[in-house]
């Protein structure tokens, strides 16, 4: 039974102004522009494009103010925005191969071609906290030495020896999660898009997961790479292709063993994540969550784990879903709840009528 | 049509690529034109590949304005742009449409080619960076092949 419940519109008009009030702050420090949350937070900027599924980072940094630093709720401001964008089509599939990398680095070739290149990295960092940037002043000046072309994948080294599984190219169009729900199981190009914009936590607790051995993967990063990409679209009224912009991108490839079957020489597998923005913590949970799922195309065993049950990864990676259903408890459940009051008091009263008797 | 340096593809990746602010010091002034299509945005779904190099997967959208112009001559332009800058777009269409008249020449100097060497700069000066952050590798002798 519903009951129409009204009221509580000046209430709401209220505590939006104090939202509004408490955003701001205190007004004798200086407002945040959105240009520089974009150019200053542009990790959380990152974050709020790959999970919010689409790349502005203005409007993600507009999103992170509007939400107060909440990146959730920024990311529920950007998923919000994008249903109201008519889709103009496809990109080309980017090439990550001619990425202008600003960080490659991997772990299994100490000297490979291109080298391994730090990049604007926080490893090597001693993680003490920095009080000069409570301070004004100038930020250094990175140094400069000979260029980083584009540089080789290293998948391409083992995959030349037939020492890792091929992956060939092919044009199919890939389903699409955001035109078709999600539909269970789900082929590994719609996996990796909703990994994509997954949860970044939640990938990285499950990720943790298989390392710590729900659900064995013995990943290697054979190589992590961040940089821009073109985004090429073909322009439908000309039939020509044009490298309209560019997205600086994620992208960690692990090697990972595999001991072979009836059919098939033991060789190298692959797990594979793309994530938008720098976020390197997020591409490599991804690319171990990737080949966690894969169990089954590759024979494996299903030991159980969360990680490798494509349900519990795949419906429950998206926090705007997940804090939908999860905070929506907090919203008016009177009528509920006053049925089970009922029932419970009933059951008591019965009780101890049972007891007298 | 005269020849220019870049083919129409490139030079409409050039306008689009090119910030909004560089665009209008450099093309200030645009001719009279009639519009096609009025800027419009929307989105692109970009792909990716699995495993870089395999089948594609959707990795998610970006913002993108488009707009259509037909010059007072006749000559008709295309944008599409990156974001969600309408004066781009159209500023954009309109230089795309001037390229297909006898002032490409003149255009491509002017306007193609400094962005053509903005975005070179551009590229090598992140390249520098990452350059000097290359690891060089000291190995040590230690006496095990003896």
């Amino acid at each position: 039974m519903y009951v129409a419940v009204k009221g509580g519109e000046q209430a709401i008009d209220n505590a939006h102004a104090w939202l509004a009030e408490s955003r701001r702050g205190d007004v004798a420090i200086p407002e945040l522009s959105v240009a520089q949350i974009r150019e200053q937070m542009a990790l959380a900027v990152g974050r709020v494009m790959a999970e919010g599924s689409l790349y502005d980072a203005d409007l993600a940094a507009l999103a992170i103010k509007q939400a107060r630093g909440d990146l959730i709720e920024a990311i529920f401001l950007i998923r919000a925005y994008r249903t109201t964008l008519p889709r103009f089509g496809a990109s080309r599939p980017v090439d990550t191969g001619a990425m202008a990398a600003i960080r490659r680095i991997s772990a299994t070739y100490k000297d490979l071609p291109g080298g391994q290149v730090l990049g604007p990295t926080f490893d090597y960092t001693h993680r003490l906290l920095d009080f000069a940037l409570a301070a004004e002043g100038e930020a250094p000046v990175a140094p400069q030495a000979a260029p980083v072309g584009p540089v080789p994948r290293v998948t391409g080294f083992l995959d030349r020896e037939g020492l890792i599984e091929p992956e060939p190219a092919c044009d199919d169009p890939p389903p699409d999660l955001t035109r078709e729900p999600l539909d269970l199981p789900a082929g590994r190009a719609l996996r990796l898009q909703s990994l994509a914009r997954g949860d970044e936590g939640f990938l990285l607790g499950l990720a943790y997961s298989s390392q710590r051995g729900f659900g064995r993967t013995h990943p290697f990063v054979g190589e992590l790479r961040i940089g821009e990409v073109m985004v090429e679209v073909e322009i439908p009224e000309l039939g020509l292709c044009v490298a309209i912009g560019a997205i600086t991108l994620t992208e960690c490839e692990t090697v990972n063993q595999f001991t072979g079957s009836k059919t098939q020489p033991a060789q190298f597998t692959r797990g594979y994540g793309l994530v938008m923005g720098q976020s390197e913590r997020k591409a490599i949970a991804m690319s171990l969550v990737d080949r966690a799922l894969r169990w089954q195309e590759l024979g494996e065993e299903d030991s159980g784990a969360p990680v490798q049950d494509q349900e519990f990864v795949l419906m429950h990676a998206d926090n705007i879903q997940a804090t939908g259903f999860l905070e929506h408890i907090k919203l008016p459940h009177y009528v509920d709840f006053q049925s089970e009051l009922e029932l419970v008091r009933r059951l008591r009263a019965s009780a101890a009528q049972e007891a007298a008797e | 049509m005269p020849a220019t340096p870049h083919t129409r593809a490139e030079a409409m990746g050039l306008l689009a690529r090119a910030r909004p602010e560089r665009l209008a010091e450099l093309a200030p002034d645009l001719p009279g034109h009639a519009m096609l299509r009025a800027p419009e945005t929307g989105a692109v779904m970009v792909q990716g590949r699995q495993g870089g190099t395999g089948a594609p997967f959707n990795l998610g959208e970006m913002t993108v304005t488009r707009c259509a112009v037909r010059l007072d001559c006749g000559a008709i332009g295309h944008a599409w742009v990156q974001g969600r800058d309408k004066g781009h777009a159209r500023r954009a269409a309109v230089l795309d449409a001037l390229l297909q008249t006898d002032r490409a020449a003149e255009l491509a100097a002017t306007i193609l080619a400094p962005l053509a060497a903005d975005e070179t700069a551009r590229h090598a000066s992140q390249a520098a960076r990452a350059g000097a952050t290359r690891v060089e590798f000291f190995t040590m002798v230690r006496g095990e092949d003896e």
